[in-house]
């Protein structure tokens, strides 16, 4: 009885395969095109960021790079004779920025969802009803009033500005309040009857556990907030304190310009390659636990 | 002395039930409010509080100088009927929003998919696909400029010419007829990447053993599988993306000015951010982009909602 069932199952198991190999064909070409439309803008500028001169201005227009150079850098760390700050100080701006953002999101919105999940007080339902309704339109909507607060508490032009707006987003509360969901009760019960106070519970059970859930969270504040040209075009006014993306606009002379020279794509490259970084970085996280869930088709 | 002795008695058998409901209040919902407590305060003065002063300047003249004057529905009445360029904001912006929107939202939903059913490779695809919204749209501008370049050094121009499609290059980022595709195809570059983190975590929460019963039950093909099993247990996921790439698809800006210019050629990447930023920021007549503020939030808030209603999950 149960070698037939087996032979069955192989039988099965023989056609569908079949069907695959056939339908594979089809889904390998069209996965193929959206590989090569994703990679393709990524690859060009890489390989722009690294042309030397003449390779840029050669007709007709090359888009991999034969001869590498380090040139576009060395001019846009040392030679940039056009603005008064160095490239650097855009590069730390950014980075200091970033990583606060990040750095203060994480413990803000993890503290928050635990404590909504796992002491439930009164409110937390109708807190978390308003952060549901306020997933529903995007920062821009309530730049205007932001933009009057900060201005009010004269923090125009700092780097508060683009960090304290950005901390608490509705975005990032509710990823990870839904992670929090799923943290068993008995491990924390537990600490709790070995007597444990709760910032201790919260540091050495509830953040480990949270792990996947900061880690993309990480990724996705990193992103937004190193990317984010909407703040730093309203809040910064000075060019010491501009970030990248502003300073990019700058160097490739303004909005609708082309920049056919090399500095542009280097920091173009610049700006892009550390999200990409942060996330391969953090990718072991999260494909990590894909790797556990193991799908068997 | 006795008497006071029996007072505080009394007292004390009195107060005892009082105080300890007060105190029974705090005690449970202290800790819990201590760890809301930064996260409330941050979201309630920049999230939630903005929302109803923008609400209340909408309907006044405020300048950020002038003491603001109530001019009730004026602003509304000027950006719903006097207003062209708000007009052309506002349908440029719906182009988009019905283009880059559901098809992000399908592609990046698609390739998780995909990803989670390949053996190998994950990580290498999971890159590919994820490293466009990874990127920054200011940044990437730089390259796309060069791509879509008037002459025939763009890449696009050049790659034409050479095929026979065109004889002269095209001017992609200033010819207002193509502006709007040129930069519907950055925002869709960009946005395929939308949802996919948060897919990607779903998929991954689906118990294994769900499939096994699943197979046992007769699902035999991943796309049954897809349907029967995956797709209703990622509900809340599929909720929390449809809103964001409804946000975010109705919020291009950046990418739009970068390429096309702020403003743009007769107004052909301007959208209803660019018109919002144009009045806020440059022209400060904050009463009048409240305005614009309050169209762009009661349009998005309405779409979520109706997108709650449609993922609702029954639970």
């Amino acid at each position: 009885m149960s070698k037939k069932k087996e032979r069955k199952v192989k039988i099965k198991n023989g056609k569908v395969k079949k069907r695959i190999k056939i339908s594979r064909i089809i889904v390998l070409v069209l996965v193929g095109c959206l590989v090569a439309f994703c990679a393709f803008p990524l690859i060009a500028l890489i390989c722009r960021a690294f042309m030397p001169l003449d390779e840029l201005y050669v007709f007709p227009p090359r888009i991999f790079v034969r001869r590498p150079t380090l040139q576009n850098y060395k001019d846009l760390l040392t030679s940039l004779s056009s603005s008064t700050v160095p490239f650097s100080r855009y590069i730390f701006n950014s980075l200091w920025v970033t990583v606060v953002t990040v750095f203060c999101t994480i413990i803000v919105c993890s503290m928050g969802a635990y404590g909504m999940v796992k002491h439930k007080p009164i409110g937390a339902a109708l807190i978390f009803t308003i952060v549901v309704a306020a997933l529903g339109f995007s920062g821009h909507v309530t730049k205007i009033p932001s933009y009057m607060i900060v201005s009010g508490v004269g923090l125009m032009d700092s780097y508060a500005a683009l960090i304290v707006p950005s901390v608490a987003t509705a975005y990032n509360f509710f990823l990870m309040k839904q992670f929090c969901e799923q943290l068993p009760d008995s491990l924390l019960e537990a600490a709790r009857i070995d007597g444990a106070k709760e910032m201790r519970i919260f540091w050495t059970i509830v953040m480990p556990l949270l792990k996947p859930a900061w880690s993309t969270l990480c990724v996705l504040t990193f992103i937004s907030s190193w990317n984010d040209s909407f703040s730093p075009l309203v809040y910064i006014h000075s060019d010491a304190m501009k970030t990248l993306p502003l300073a990019i606009q700058t160097i490739s002379g303004g909005a609708g310009v082309v920049a056919r020279s090399g500095t542009p794509a280097a920091a173009a490259l610049l700006t892009t390659a550390p999200t990409i970084i942060i996330y391969l970085i953090m990718k072991g996280q999260v494909l990590q636990t894909m790797a556990y869930s193991g799908i068997k088709s | 002395m006795s008497k006071t002795a029996k007072t505080t008695q009394v007292s004390g058998v009195y107060q005892k039930p009082v105080e300890s409901k007060v105190h029974r209040f705090f005690r449970e919902n202290k800790t819990g409010w201590l760890f809301l407590g930064p996260f409330m305060i941050l979201f309630l003065v920049f999230t939630i509080a903005p929302v109803f002063v923008a609400m209340g300047l909408s309907f006044t003249d405020y300048n950020m100088i002038q003491t603001p004057n109530f001019t009730g529905v004026t602003n509304y009445r000027l950006l719903l009927l006097e207003d062209d360029v708000f007009i052309i904001a506002l349908e440029n912006t719906l182009v988009f929003a019905c283009i880059i929107g559901p098809a992000g939202y399908i592609m990046s939903f698609v390739m998780a998919w995909f990803i989670s059913l390949c053996k190998r490779g994950r990580g290498a695809l999971a890159l590919c696909f994820y490293a466009p919204s990874l990127t920054s749209g200011v940044a990437m501008s730089v390259i796309w400029l060069v791509i879509f370049a008037g002459d025939r050094y763009g890449y696009l121009n050049h790659a034409l010419i050479q095929i026979g499609l065109i004889s002269d290059p095209i001017l992609w980022c200033k010819d207002s007829r193509y502006i709007l595709p040129v930069i519907v195809i950055i925002s869709a570059w960009m946005s395929m990447g939308t949802g996919f983190l948060v897919f990607l975590a779903g998929l991954q929460g689906i118990d294994p053993e769900l499939y096994e019963a699943g197979r046992v039950d007769g699902i035999r093909n991943p796309l049954q599988q897809l349907f029967y099993i995956t797709l209703p247990l990622m509900k809340p996921q599929l909720l929390f993306g449809a809103i964001n790439s409804i946000v975010s698809s109705l919020a291009v800006f950046d990418v739009a000015t970068a390429v096309a210019g702020f403003p743009s050629p007769n107004y052909s990447a301007h959208t209803i951010v660019a018109h919002l930023y144009d009045y806020a920021f440059t022209r400060f007549q904050m009463g009048y982009a409240s305005a614009v503020a309050m169209f762009l939030f009661i349009f998005t808030f309405t779409l979520s909602r109706i997108c709650m209603k449609i993922f609702r999950s029954d639970d």
